[in-house]
């Protein structure tokens, strides 16, 4: 299910010896566990969904199990709930992707100038990546969106505002958002930076020594080389976020319009007990996300390539 | 110029860095100090948030947690390291294909093999059971620790392997006296990963942990109650939860980047 073709294969190198056909197998011999291990564990769970996406199969009907054909699909395509599940995964990954990375270039060319206490801002951005996603989703739900005693609230109180908005219930797209944002920009922060400091300093000197603004530098020799980078944090976090269960689990629990796929397959599986319906739909989130991996495997490829011919 | 981008740099760090700062001292607050509006920052300090929180039974999924990461992850280094070493030092053929393969599982939603999972453990008797999360979890991180460990151990320069079978060092002497100084911090590095992503993994255990096995964030999820006051008991939790991966994620800076990015960065 999850082969997919790398676009191009990176240059051959020379094999350092000729392999034996009796070498062959002591060399595999290392990888073989490893490979069966996950190709028994993620593989063939992916071939029973399909299966499965095709039968008639509520568990608390096991008599009524049977072969639908295309029903679970047709289901999933007419049903208004998981319809729009599709729409907010989409909305969903692609703002908290955008804004995670606009945010996170900004703080990547802050953090690669030098100024005192570099270390510490570094440390303390990386921070909200790295506490756990569910105490994230509690943190920002109680302690941050509460309209009574949240902090956000509290702040508007401090600097004289009578509002005291319910941050979930008026905007709960924006509350889920917010809060993987935060969680995000860091790591795509890190990607950027590490993009800025592989960058070659020559040519920016000589643009500098030819007159060229900070702006011109940014444009034409910044940006064209953070371009791949770019790319890999968009890709990697769609990846990430696509499968997002988290937040919409703890912030809104699925309710006021936020349920992804990811959430709304675990309650048609695991409350609904619809298995036909809940596999329909993962096989079309792991149709969408081939789309996404093929052109994450290309980056990844491209990446690969310069390093391998470095 | 540059002061005024290092103030914008400090200003943006303490606003991201505000909401771990207040899950912290909100911990460290009374219930009543913790949930009034304004927000009362110079409230006394307790640790009864704390005692409170590992005194609800928040041992055996926290013990559980511990269990399913630190088990998972020697499960992952065991079969990456192998795997690494055919893909790096003694390449097998089409090693980029099995690497790329590697990958690609990765990039699959997890959800969508959620079920088949789930009745396979049904059936085999395995739901609630910590050692099927752990073999789950090792199946989530292999991909990236093989990755990982291959772009760790191509590190390692192919003339002193020469010069070490040239002196007639054997397979295990190669391996203990030659690689493993060289791979040692990428092998950390790779442990702290696995670690993280385990310790953090809430859907599998939600779906296919109950009462027995249920690990730290699913019992974080279950940690609100509708009665009366939770807040600092909650940032409490988040805090206690949060340490482990606070602490392995900034050992493990430097490679964090390397390891999310799946080895694409450096």
């Amino acid at each position: 299910m999850a082969v997919l073709t790398r676009p191009s294969a990176p240059p051959k190198r020379p094999a350092p010896e000729a392999p034996r056909p009796s070498n062959r197998w002591a060399r595999r011999a290392p990888l073989l566990p490893a490979l069966i291990f996950l190709i028994v564990i993620t593989q063939l769970p992916f071939v029973a969904t399909l299966v499965i996406s095709f039968m008639k199969w509520n568990s608390l009907d096991p008599a009524g199990r049977g072969f639908a054909g295309f029903d679970n699909y047709v289901n999933v395509f007419v049903d208004p709930d998981l319809r729009s599940s599709v729409i907010n995964t989409v909305i969903l990954t692609a703002s908290v992707v955008l804004i995670s990375l606009v945010l996170g270039l900004g703080l990547a060319l802050l953090l690669d100038k030098k100024f005192r206490g570099r270390g510490i801002v570094r440390t303390m951005l990386i921070a909200p990546f790295l506490v756990v996603p569910v105490a994230a989703a509690l943190l920002w739900k109680h302690a941050l969106y509460n309209p009574e005693y949240g902090l956000l609230n509290g702040v508007l109180t401090w600097f004289g505002f009578s509002a005291q908005p319910d941050w979930i219930s008026s905007m709960p797209m924006t509350a889920v958002v917010t809060s993987l944002v935060w969680q995000w920009t860091p790591f795509m922060m890190l990607i950027l930076l590490a993009g800025l400091q592989s960058k070659p300093i020559e040519p920016v000197e000589a643009a500098r020594i030819d007159g060229a603004s900070p702006f011109q530098i940014f444009r034409y020799l910044t940006f064209p080389h953070l371009r791949q980078y770019l790319e890999l944090g968009a890709l990697l976090g769609s990846i990430y976020i696509v499968q997002n269960f988290d937040a919409v689990f703890t912030i809104t629990s699925g309710g006021l319009g936020t349920a992804n796929l990811p959430y709304m397959i675990y309650q048609t599986f695991y409350q609904a007990h619809e298995y036909g319906e809940a596999s329909a739909a993962g096989v079309i989130v792991v149709a969408g996300s081939i789309v996404i991996a093929t052109f994450a495997l290309r980056v990844v490829s491209s990446l690969f390539r310069d390093e391998a011919s470095r | 110029m540059t002061r005024i981008w290092g103030v914008v740099a400090w200003f943006a760090g303490i606003l991201f860095f505000l909401p771990v700062a207040w899950m912290v001292l909100t911990s460290l607050h009374s219930e009543a100090d913790a949930a009034t509006n304004p927000p009362s920052l110079a409230a006394s300090l307790t640790f009864d948030g704390y005692s409170e929180f590992f005194g609800a039974g928040s041992m055996p999924p926290l013990i559980n947690s511990f269990t399913a990461s630190i088990g998972s992850t020697i499960i992952v280094l065991l079969l990456a390291i192998p795997a690494a070493y055919a893909l790096s030092i003694k390449k097998v053929e089409k090693w980029t294909d099995v690497l790329f393969f590697f990958l690609s599982t990765k990039m699959m939603p997890v959800v969508a093999a959620l079920l088949p999972i789930y009745l396979v453990a049904q059936y085999a008797g395995l739901l609630d059971n910590i050692s099927f999360l752990m073999v789950l979890y090792t199946s989530m991180n292999l991909p990236i620790a093989v990755w990982l460990m291959r772009s760790f151990l191509s590190e390692v320069p192919p003339e002193i392997l020469e010069a070490a079978a040239i002196d007639g060092a054997g397979l295990i002497t190669t391996l203990r006296r030659v690689v493993a100084p060289i791979a040692m911090p990428g092998i950390a590095a790779t442990a702290l990963i696995c670690f993280i992503f385990s310790w953090n993994e809430l859907l599998f255990a939600r779906v296919l942990t109950g009462v027995v096995a249920s690990t730290a964030p699913v019992y974080l999820t279950g940690f609100v109650t509708s009665q009366g006051l939770f807040l600092a008991k909650v940032c409490a939790a988040a805090t206690v939860v949060s340490l482990p991966v606070l602490i392995a994620g900034f050992a493990a800076q430097d490679k964090l980047v390397q390891g999310l990015s799946l080895g694409a960065v450096k």
